[in-house]
């Protein structure tokens, strides 16, 4: 059941930022990639199995894994995948503020159009 | 900049609670959820707070640093806590571990740290550049 | 031998740390670059004495056991493509002091540069999919901030359609990682090969294809291939002339090298892949010389033959075996040190006779430039005794070996049109009188990094014979799927008797 929701809602999003991503204004841009990096960080989520009652971690002294817990290297798989994506978009966020100030606009077709000029 | 006497006050003493959230996070991370990232995170939006309320040569003055020695300094503790296992003939970034009566300290904290500091820097070098470019 | 493969990766980013701290001093920092990138060159062939074209080695980080852990493996390929790039890496900081004479580049040009190599040595070293992806993406943020750095409003501009287009990309990859890992239950290549395996021979590899699909359209995208290349002609000429050299040479190389271990390693015995980069790699050649030779901007008319050449690499990767893995390897190296020599000469001519070929004339009175131009132009076109011939010819033997005489025929029409494009180039720029009296001298100092490249292109192409021995077992070694999962049990069990999930208990010290 958890992982149809998840799956449903990776889906929505990645759906969203296609969407998005078809654009023709630079936030939209940024908004598309935003949600495409969190729907695919649901996705990878979704890989390892969901079990909403146990936290991943073994208890002190166990010799084996305890059986009924999520795995846990897709979550540190997506923690990395956060931080990679958090990265990005800030540095996406911080040149689309450049081209938007020098070009005026934060239509892509009117900046395109005064790069072939310029 | 957002000159606002009601923000800019509630900032005076939000902004040390919000610190020693980051600090707590980083240290909570040791055995539970938490960890350098999400520290490092809100210690940023402390800059970012302060820069876009109190301007940014306030929050240049918080950080002490320029942002770039902060993400010299975290990428270099982050790099040197996998130093230890390799020194020692073991494979890089394998854990040690010396404790203090009952609290345990190892070379992951120190990798958290040079996360928490890495965020830190990076998030700053990020906005403040930006805030100074706004009329 | 455990320090020594992951030396290539620390040493550099500790090298980015050091430059960051001497931010104020660009001349210091220069001298970090340079020791740091001299430090991997030399890692880079000890490694490679060490191994040769048979030996592996290994290492697991933190004492993590594979699968749990991600292990760093180095075979001939990885340490000849380690050392090549501290080499690509070297030249550039070098060329931008002696050739350009360019000052002060910014303080975190330096650092910038470093953080890229350790990320390329990472992505070359690594036997886990997803540290691939990490190391992918050190790579993808260095490069955009190299890209922007300068702020004109061009760079700005190539470099947002740059990060958009290269975040879909790795989108693509990391969905495709969560297949595999859902489907496979591990992520060390070889691991996942062996899986295939087994699970193709149940008939049911269905889903895992899937996730390979995934990761091909990934991969194609960073290798620049056909229909997905439009990013690299739209920001390759931007960047300052240094920069553009490295990632001309660095950056799709890393695209292809991921493609090589998908199809050899990863995903073993996977017909379909292949038969679909027979036809990519025959496109991508094509488009890519005619892109170029509709071109009159010589950095622009150098991105198009980039991807002319990837176009060479992916039909290698096609025909697959031993015997075309083999000639790609060959051709990957050979590539590298061409590409990014031709990138420096077009750096120089842009810098002194403006971008475009109809206002560049007369650089021929530079005798020793002529020279460093000529050698990697022809080398490119695959004139002998130069790398470029036997590179080609192993790619082509490789095709007429397998009969997919289609990339034969291919090959050999786009060899002709690059000896155009190069022809085109140098008349304009070399030959044709100048208007002007040139004032610039070009000694041997100026000229040595494009000279030390040229020098190892013809190096190459007279020790074609060794060379080949020695990409041979390279090329037999990577289809040996099973001496590297081997490797990794090996060193587990001497390491740490635990089986490999028992290990993740320690994790509470």
């Amino acid at each position: 059941m958890m992982a149809v929701l998840i799956s449903l809602t990776a889906g929505a999003l990645v759906a969203a930022a296609a969407y998005l991503l078809t654009g023709r204004r630079l936030l939209h841009l940024i908004l598309g990639a935003a949600l495409l990096t969190h729907g695919v960080n649901l996705a990878v989520f979704a890989s390892g199995s969901i079990h909403p009652d146990g936290v991943p971690i073994a208890p002190a002294g166990a010799t084996s894994m305890p059986t009924g817990i999520a795995d846990p290297l897709p979550q540190a798989l997506v923690l990395t995948a956060i931080v990679i994506g958090f990265g990005v978009l800030a540095f996406l966020l911080a040149l689309s503020y450049r081209v938007q100030r020098s070009a005026n606009s934060d239509d892509i077709d009117i900046i395109a159009k005064q790069g072939n000029h310029a | 900049m957002i000159r606002s006497p009601i923000i800019s006050t509630t900032l005076s003493w939000l902004s040390p609670v919000l610190i020693t959230v980051a600090l707590f996070l980083l240290l909570r991370g040791h055995h539970e959820p938490g960890g350098g990232f999400a520290g490092g995170l809100i210690a940023g939006l402390v800059v970012i707070l302060e820069g876009s309320t109190r301007g940014v040569a306030r929050a240049r003055q918080i950080l002490r640093l320029p942002p770039r020695l902060w993400m010299a300094l975290g990428l270099g503790a982050a790099l040197a806590s996998g130093l230890p296992g390799l020194l020692s003939g073991q494979a890089f970034m394998t854990a040690a571990w010396f404790s203090i009566g009952t609290l345990k300290l190892g070379t992951p904290l120190l990798f958290d740290l040079g996360v928490f500091a890495l965020v830190t820097g990076v998030t700053a070098s990020l906005a403040l550049p930006l805030m100074e470019d706004e009329p | 031998m455990n320090a020594l493969v992951v030396s290539p990766i620390l040493l550099p980013l500790l090298g980015a740390v050091l430059a960051l701290a001497w931010r104020n001093s660009p001349a210091s920092q220069a001298r970090i670059a340079l020791w740091t990138s001299a430090g991997v060159i030399v890692i880079g062939i000890s490694l490679l004495a060490a191994l040769g074209g048979h030996g592996l080695a290994i290492t697991q980080l933190g004492g993590w056991p594979v699968p749990a852990g991600i292990a760093l493996v180095s075979d001939g390929l990885s340490a000849a493509l380690v050392t090549i790039a501290g080499l690509m890496i070297f030249t550039a900081v070098a060329y931008r002091r002696l050739s350009l004479r360019e000052s002060d580049p910014g303080h975190c040009f330096h650092p910038l540069l470093l953080a890229l190599l350790g990320g390329v040595c990472g992505a070359f070293l690594t036997a886990d999919l997803f540290n691939l992806f990490v190391w992918f993406e050190v790579i993808l943020i260095s490069s955009f901030a190299l890209l922007a750095m300068e702020g004109r409003s061009q760079q700005i501009r190539a470099s947002v359609s740059y990060v958009l287009l290269n975040l879909i990309a790795s989108a693509l990859f990391l969905i495709g990682l969560g297949l595999v890992y859902g489907k496979a239950g591990t992520l060390a290549m070889a691991d996942v090969g062996l899986i295939y395996q087994q699970a193709s021979a149940a008939g049911n590899g269905g889903s895992l294809d899937l996730a390979f699909a995934l990761l091909l359209v990934a991969f194609a995208i960073k290798a620049g291939a056909f229909p997905l290349y439009a990013w690299l002609p739209a920001s390759y000429h931007t960047p300052s002339h240094a920069v553009s050299a490295v990632f001309a040479g660095l950056l799709t190389k890393v695209g292809v090298y991921a493609l090589i271990r998908l199809t050899t390693q990863v995903a073993p015995g996977a017909d379909w892949i292949r038969e679909v980069l027979v036809v990519i790699g025959m496109l991508t050649m094509l488009m890519g010389v005619l892109g170029a030779a509709c071109q009159s901007e010589v950095r622009r008319i150098l991105s198009y033959h980039i991807i002319s050449q990837i176009g060479y690499l992916i039909a290698g990767i096609a025909i697959g075996g031993p015997t075309a893995i083999a000639a790609v390897v060959f051709y990957l190296i050979h590539h590298i040190v061409v590409k990014t020599n031709l990138f420096l000469v077009g750096g120089i001519i842009d810098r002194h006779r403006g971008a475009t070929l109809s206002r560049a004339a007369g650089l021929a009175s530079w005798t020793l430039l002529t020279i460093a131009f000529l050698v990697p132009a022809l080398s490119l076109a695959g004139i002998p005794p130069l790398s470029g011939f036997a590179a080609k010819l192993g790619i082509i033997h490789a095709a007429a070996g397998a009969e997919r005489y289609g990339i034969v025929a291919v090959a050999l029409i786009t060899g002709l049109l690059t000896l155009y494009s190069m022809i085109k180039i140098y008349i304009a720029a070399f030959w044709t009188p100048p208007e002007r009296v040139v004032r610039h001298r070009f000694g041997l100092i100026r000229t040595s990094p494009m000279l030390g490249l040229a020098a190892l292109t013809v190096v190459m192409g007279l020790a074609a014979g060794p060379v080949a021995n020695w990409s041979q077992s390279v090329g037999t070694l990577i289809h040996n799927v099973d001496a590297y999962r081997r490797l990794a049990q090996v060193e587990t069990q001497i390491a740490e008797p635990t089986p490999p999930h028992d290990a993740l208990v320690r994790s509470q010290p």
